[in-house]
């Protein structure tokens, strides 16, 4: 069971997903009409790439435009969940050792101690995140269920994770229940709101073009984001 | 199938049409139809089909529903934080709904939409700042007015207002010939004052083309005239076209983008016509969005440029303030405090806050000058943008608008606003009407003409020493 969902399992989850997010890529671009977004994207390479690079920067730097700078409590919060979120699962000792079992590949890892940190961390962070949905009108009233379901699926393989780890509880249970819900995270990407792991780039970048383009960009000073 | 006579989804292209829904005085038997008329949800659904397309559906989709929008949105701010108002929240429970059903929507829910679309939102644009995915509200609203227009959903004063873009090539009433004529009794007028003043129409080649707001044509000649003035003074050869003048569109608000192409189409035909170095526009931010920024794309220039430069009166007047060939008297600087409106459209769509900073370092002592908060980009709307000031059915919430930018330059401490754009000019005449703060307003011409140093050769003759 375990050497099928690390193995087959891990492929298609993988498969699913890459192949998910460039389909869905490929679509959203096809999908950009200059002349319905009124946007002309292709006519200025130069600013429209200045504008799209500007966009995203500006988001993907903790503090780096007036929204991140307005809410430095949600931002915190926002970055620690993201990077722990990335970080962990990316760099665990216990993953590297699969990748080189299964496939050969020799991958970089992170200290026990540091993957402990982000992963509580991490956690911490989501609480927050679901407390906020919960306490704050003008988050709840947008928030449906979809939203908990995200959330809940990008939390289940750090509990469940960190049980295992710290063999908490029923060791075989808990570790299904992490690669269930790690290959489940994955496979999902193209089809949930986690398609933000590509689309967000894909959106700023729009916008950015927008911007750099149309909105001013050529003209004076780049927008201050 | 019911549609009203006057309510309907039918674009008013004939005079007489005009005059029926003109004379429903109000709107009161056009709103009164628009509870019967029926939505056409098949072409609602073709809409759907060809015009939202992956930007849109994206926006809609990937929204993280984090509410980081709310405080970007001054009519969230000023309602008390009423969750309602969180754009996230005003885009999802109606474009958003559109959507989810595929335009299986009832007559009341379109109404709601109504509403939400063109009393909830200014389409400022600010939003799309503050949102980490840069969801644009103001986009998708304005794309949202253009579905409701289609089917029939739209503010009395807007059917008219884009119904006069399609009769008259015009926002109000004024023909060719009233235009004309207009230019000619606003030169007379100034000649006594200011010897070989003139208001040259059609000249081919000309450095510079003027655009205007058909108010100015109708209700504000003085603003034509004082236009007149101020290229006279710099010595400009400059010229207005007998026909596509009309620089604004209400059909933009309106989200008749039909309109939209015809009325920005007799201005770049006037520019192919006339071929001037470039084309100067009025202090107007919506007619500067909708003829410079917008308008390319309406009439399907691949480059999204007009067929040549297009700035902004403000830039012109930099221009000249920075080359000296206007020259302000010093004693004449402004020296009460003064703070400066920043138009939406100009300003956060078009880059354009170093530009207007630059006059006021000209006309202003520096330390009488003092900015809003937040200012530039990050500017709030006046109150009334998007239309929200012609609506008598929303006039109520557009008064609770107006408080933002009542606080914010009652936090100023100046007697003086100066706002180079129709509609925020508008609102906060308004706001002092409403809020009696005991401020004035200003345009950028008045102000100029006074403070302008008058080179002797331009003076009257008795005055010239
Ligand atoms: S565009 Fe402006 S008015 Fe509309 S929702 Fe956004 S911030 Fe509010
Ligand atoms: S800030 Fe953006 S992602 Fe967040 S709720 Fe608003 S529109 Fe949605
Ligand atoms: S009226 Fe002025 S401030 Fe208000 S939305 Fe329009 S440009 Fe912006």
């Amino acid at each position: 069971m375990y050497e099928i969902l690390t193995g087959p399992g891990l492929w298609l989850a993988f498969a699913i997903a890459v192949i998910g997010l460039v389909v869905r890529t490929v679509f959203y671009i096809q999908g950009l009409n200059w002349k319905l977004d009124r946007v002309a994207y292709t006519a200025f390479p130069a600013a429209g790439a200045k504008g799209a690079i500007r966009s995203i920067l500006a988001f993907l730097v903790p503090f780096g435009n007036h929204s991140w700078r307005a809410k430095p409590g949600f931002t915190v919060m926002f970055f620690t969940f993201h990077i722990g979120l990335l970080a962990v699962p990316l760099f665990l000792e216990g993953h590297a050792v699969i990748l080189m079992e299964r496939f050969g590949i020799a991958w970089p890892s992170m200290s026990m101690g540091a993957a402990d940190f982000w992963t509580v961390a991490m956690l911490v962070a989501a609480l927050g995140i679901a407390m906020r949905r919960l306490l704050l009108p003008e988050v709840r009233i947008v928030t449906d269920a979809k939203d908990w379901f995200v959330l809940i699926i990008s939390v289940a393989p750090f509990l469940s994770g960190y049980m295992v780890v710290h063999q908490i509880g029923d060791y075989n249970f808990w570790l299904l229940a992490h690669i269930v819900s790690g290959l489940a995270w994955i496979a999902l990407l193209p089809f949930t709101k986690l398609f933000h792991v590509v689309g967000f780039f894909w959106s700023r970048a729009q916008l950015g073009m927008d911007y750099g383009i149309k909105r001013g960009g050529m003209k004076y000073k780049s927008f201050d984001w | 199938m019911p549609e009203g006579k006057l309510c309907n989804r039918k674009p008013i292209n004939t005079e007489e049409y005009l005059q029926q829904v003109l004379s429903d005085t109000g709107g009161k038997q056009y709103y009164k139809e628009m509870e019967e008329l029926d939505v056409d949800v098949e072409k609602l659904q073709a809409s759907l089909k060809a015009t939202l397309k992956s930007r849109l559906k994206t926006w809609l989709d990937m929204c993280a529903h984090c509410g980081l929008c709310a405080d970007a949105c001054f009519l969230y701010e000023v309602n008390d934080r009423d969750p309602k108002q969180v754009p996230a929240y005003k885009i999802q429970s109606t474009l958003g709904e559109i959507v989810k059903k595929n335009g299986n929507v009832t007559n009341e829910f379109l109404r709601h939409c109504m509403d939400v679309a063109w009393s909830q939102c200014t389409c400022c644009n600010r939003c799309g700042h503050y949102c980490p995915h840069g969801i644009d509200m103001g986009v998708m609203f304005g794309y949202l007015r253009g579905l409701l227009y289609s089917q029939g959903f739209v503010p009395w004063e807007l059917k008219i207002g884009s119904g006069m873009h399609r009769v008259y090539r015009a926002q109000m009433n004024v023909t060719t010939e009233d235009w004309v004529e207009t230019c000619d009794w606003m030169a007379e007028e100034s000649e006594e004052e200011w010897p070989g003043l003139t208001i040259p129409i059609d000249v081919e080649d000309a450095d510079i083309m003027y655009t205007l707001n058909a108010r100015e044509a109708k209700h504000y000649p003085e603003d034509i005239a004082e236009a007149a003035i101020l290229f006279h003074l710099t010595g400009e050869n400059w010229t207005v076209p007998s026909e596509g003048w009309e620089q604004t569109s209400l059909s933009m608000f309106a989200g008749d983008w039909e309109a939209c192409t015809m009325q920005v189409k007799t201005v770049y035909d006037a520019i192919e016509r006339l071929r001037p170095k470039r084309v100067v526009g009025t202090e107007c931010g919506h007619a500067h969005r909708a003829s410079a920024i917008e308008g390319p794309y309406w009439v399907g220039r691949p480059d999204g440029l007009p067929p040549r430069p297009y700035i902004h009166y403000v830039e012109w007047v930099a221009e000249v303030l920075r080359t000296g060939r206007l020259k302000i008297d010093p004693a004449k600087k402004l020296k009460k405090p003064v703070t400066l409106q920043d138009s939406c459209n100009y300003v956060r769509n078009h880059g354009l806050a170093d530009i207007t900073r630059e006059i006021m370092s000209y006309i202003v002592e520096p330390e009488y000058f003092h900015e809003m908060s937040p200012n530039r980009e990050h500017n709030y709307c006046c109150g009334g943008g998007g239309g929200f000031n012609g609506v008598g059915k929303y006039r109520p919430q557009r008064n609770v608008a107006l408080i933002k930018k009542r606080d914010q330059i009652l936090a100023t401490g100046a007697e003086l606003v100066i706002a180079p754009c129709h509609n925020c000019w508008d609102a906060i005449r308004d706001l002092e009407e409403e809020f009696e703060i005991g401020i004035k307003w200003s345009f950028l011409k008045p102000l100029l003409i006074e403070m302008a140093i008058v080179p002797d050769h331009l003076k009257p003759a008795e005055d010239a020493e």
